[in-house]
């Protein structure tokens, strides 16, 4: 691998992100997937870093993932968005940035269309104001929150307690990067790094002093794609695909893996259960998987935030193995308790897989 | 005689049209960019079909094309247009009045890094065809010494026939090249396995479709009808290819030890540089513009300006001399036409 | 345990793992056989092609992936009426070559 090559094709994928200032919008799913994931993006934001970012109770899904279902046309995703548009203008901001990479990929393809064929848009407008009587600006700035933490990372490094590195050999973490299909194959030139070799993930992990593993399926899918898996028939294919990815880095004996797609983590953390369920095989040490990781968790983590503050309960591949590989510090006893320290209770334990 | 005729670009269309203008009595001056003569050809090692070392073809050009005034290491600051002449200025401060221009800017090697998805650049055993010629001439490449050399690829139309990469022609000789490098590749490593990835096989000239057979027949070299999509690197530093194996209708997936990529031919900047100067159409498919495609391939809409070889288009050797010796009669003709 | 749902087995054809053994094997006998370009002349005009698939095209290409179970099967529903060898453009003696492939495929030689 010619690192230099790499970087060339980094350089030429440069996107502006603006600073500060930011109209943000929550995923539909990953509220209940990692809630501690987006609570810790504001965190870190808000008064972490001291930045403004406005968020409403106002704001709804963006459709994406009904459209990608295939279950309602574009135009009234188009109308849905131009909603948020709508609250983004009424708020006074221009910068949009949305915690969803599917959302994110859904904004891009509307805003080009918009670019592209102007009608549209002007029919969009009318449909808004019949529905709800309201105006929009289109944002000027359109990030995903990813985007915001990679440009972030290097203050988030200067006030980080940990390294990605494993504290027992001294060697920095071997860390799989695994990007949202909808971040930047749509719209190579919308993501840092573009497509082929995006480096949104790549740049929070060398700033965090972690080593990025590139293995043969990096670029591969997770396997989710809504419709595999919302229908049980097709989740054998979802799953599939997951195998595939896994089968591809073994060999290079991960640490964790870090993503930004709302799926990626859930499917690659679940689906790491049903393979050690279906194929006897796992993938960490000792019995244990890989820890899949949003990289809000992962930047949460390295700030030094409590791990079961962050929600890493609710993974279902233990990460303690990685904790103590960072020299983080748990109480074990404390991570079934909620925030009002009462017992959740706890899960059953899986018989294949490893957990805590 | 002692009419000024320019020739832009000292590949072998210049030097071929520089020949035959020589043998018809006249001077011309040669204006070559680059520190030496013979353009791509002097950089390959041997031609299809009948493998022709590519150095002797040189030779022989620049040995007839002596007789005229040669400037190596040359560019066109600025063409103006006179009245009925043109004022060329070059970058050595020389200035050229002459009625008569003939381009023969050639071709670029697409830059292969630009199919992200092919690594060239990335993986260290990802090279381009140009790379090959220059391993069998010098025998210097480090792709070549660190690998075992089990198994072999060769990707047609890289930068070809696409779309995306705003190249939608054929470039015409990859897939004959191809052909050739993979007979060399399997001449010197004869236990590996080798494959070429095509979409089509455009085995149109003299000998080529013999030298298809001679490659599947005698050399067993695999045929795989199918585009590479993507292309990673394994553990050991191999790349894994996939493509579709489109005549089976399934997924297709190889790991090998040499990718080599065929990449096309692109007009050269100095074309379109030569073309915005002295206000030369330039045509659809990216390349200089021709007064009339099948009658004129060799004139400019321009009074005075001719082109000769892959300015024009994706050409194959025998067709570049072809065009430079009919060039170099329209041009003595034109001259005549003058007098 | 059963979830409704399992891990699909991949359709990719993997090179690597193809054993071309056999198919050297049949190379020495039958030289021509690297020589077809995939035209299917042979196929259009088999008689048996359009009520069974038999395609000595297609057995050509399955052979040279692995897929040799499938090639054989095809295989079986020749008729060896010679007709392929008639159209064939390079010259291929399909003919012979169907033969060949029987004696080196067929564990029963049949």
């Amino acid at each position: 691998m010619i690192y230099q090559g790499k970087q060339k094709i980094w350089a030429d994928y440069q996107k502006e992100i603006p600073d500060d200032h930011w109209f943000y919008v929550r995923s539909c799913i990953r509220q209940n997937f990692f809630p501690g994931a987006e609570h810790m993006f504001l965190e870190i934001c808000r008064n972490v870093l001291g930045k403004d970012f406005f968020e409403t109770e106002y704001h709804t899904t963006c459709g994406g993932i009904a459209y990608h279902c295939d279950t309602i046309p574009q135009e009234t995703v188009m109308t849905i968005v131009a909603r948020q548009f709508a609250l983004m203008t009424e708020a006074g901001y221009e910068n949009y940035v949305a915690s969803c990479i599917t959302s994110f990929g859904n904004y891009a393809e509307i805003m080009e269309t918009w670019r592209e064929f102007p009608e549209v848009e002007t029919k969009i407008r009318e449909l808004l104001w019949k529905a709800c009587r309201r105006e929009f600006k289109v944002p000027k700035y359109l990030a995903h929150a990813s985007d915001l933490i990679y440009k972030y990372r290097n203050e988030i490094a200067a006030k980080a307690r940990f390294r990605l590195v494993n504290r027992h050999t001294g060697e920095p973490l071997r860390v799989v990067e695994h990007i949202g299909c909808h971040y930047s194959k749509m719209f190579p030139s919308k993501g840092v790094g573009g497509a082929e070799y995006p480096y949104v993930l790549c740049g929070m992990i060398e700033s965090w002093g972690g080593n990025v593993i590139d293995y043969p399926e990096r670029r591969h899918c997770c396997g989710y794609g809504f419709r595999q898996y919302h229908v049980k028939a097709n989740r054998g294919y979802s799953v599939s695909n997951t195998y595939k990815k896994f089968e591809s880095m073994e060999p290079y004996h991960p640490d964790f893996i870090i993503t930004n797609c709302p799926g990626c983590p859930y499917f690659m953390d679940r689906w790491q259960y049903v393979i050690a369920e279906t194929q006897g095989k796992t993938y960490g040490e000792n019995g244990y998987g890989i820890p899949v990781l949003t990289y809000e968790e992962v930047a949460a983590l390295v700030l030094g935030y409590d791990p079961w503050d962050i929600g890493l309960q609710l993974h279902q591949v233990a990460v303690e193995p990685l904790l103590d590989k960072l020299g983080v510090e748990y109480d074990p006893d404390a991570k079934y308790k909620g925030l009002d320290r009462k017992d959740i209770m706890r899960p059953e334990l899986p018989g294949v897989l490893k957990c805590c | 005689m002692k009419e000024n005729i320019v020739i832009i670009g000292g590949g072998i269309a210049g030097l071929e049209a520089a020949g035959q203008l020589a043998a018809l009595g006249y001077k011309p001056i040669i204006i070559e960019k680059s520190d030496h003569l013979g353009g791509h050809v002097a950089e390959w090692h041997r031609l299809f079909p009948d493998m022709t070392p590519a150095r002797d073809v040189v030779g022989g050009l620049i040995s007839r094309a002596s007789g005229s005034n040669i400037f190596l290491n040359t560019e066109i600051s600025f063409v103006n247009k006179l009245k009925d002449s043109y004022n060329i200025m070059l970058s050595n401060g020389i200035s050229i009045i002459t009625r008569i221009i003939l381009v023969t800017t050639g071709f670029s090697v697409f830059e292969a890094a630009r199919k992200e998805e092919y690594g060239y650049g990335v993986y260290d055993q990802v090279m381009t065809n140009r790379d090959l010629e220059h391993w069998f001439n010098t025998g210097k490449d480090k792709r070549v010494d660190n690998c075992a050399m089990n198994a072999v690829g060769f990707v047609h139309c890289v930068g070809s026939r696409d779309e995306k990469a705003k190249n939608p022609q054929c470039s015409k000789v990859c897939c004959i090249t191809a052909i050739k490098q993979a007979i060399e590749i399997k001449q010197r490593f004869p236990e590996a396995m080798v494959y070429c990835f095509y979409m089509d096989l455009r085995m149109f000239g003299k000998k080529y479709e013999d030298f298809y057979i001679n490659a599947q027949r005698d050399y067993g070299i695999r045929f795989i009808r199918g585009r590479v999509s993507e292309v990673s690197e394994n553990i050991d530093g191999r790349v894994i290819v996939k493509a579709e194996d489109t005549l089976s209708g399934k997924p297709v997936k190889v790991t090998l030890d040499l990718l080599v990529l065929m990449a096309g031919m692109v007009c050269s900047q100095e074309s379109t540089k030569v073309a915005n100067m002295a206000n030369l159409p330039v045509d659809s498919d990216g390349f200089l513009k021709s007064r009339d495609n099948v009658t004129a391939i060799i004139e400019s809409p321009k009074e005075g300006v001719f082109y000769a070889g892959a300015c024009t288009g994706p050409k194959t050797v025998p067709e570049t001399l072809a065009e430079a010796r009919a060039a170099a009669l329209e041009v003595h003709l034109y001259i005549k036409s003058l007098e | 345990m059963d979830f409704g749902f399992k891990i699909s087995p991949s359709s990719a054809i993997n090179l690597d793992k193809v054993d071309l053994g056999k198919f050297e094997e049949l190379h020495k006998a039958e030289p021509d056989v690297y020589k077809c370009m995939a035209c299917g002349s042979c196929s259009s005009t088999c008689p048996a092609s359009r009520f069974s698939g038999m395609s000595v095209r297609k057995v050509i290409l399955d052979l040279q992936r692995g897929r040799e179970k499938e090639a054989v099967a095809l295989m079986r529903n020749c008729m060896l009426c010679g007709k392929c060898t008639m159209v064939c453009p390079r010259g291929i003696n399909t003919r012979h070559l169907i033969l060949s492939i029987c004696r080196i495929y067929m564990e029963d030689g049949k």
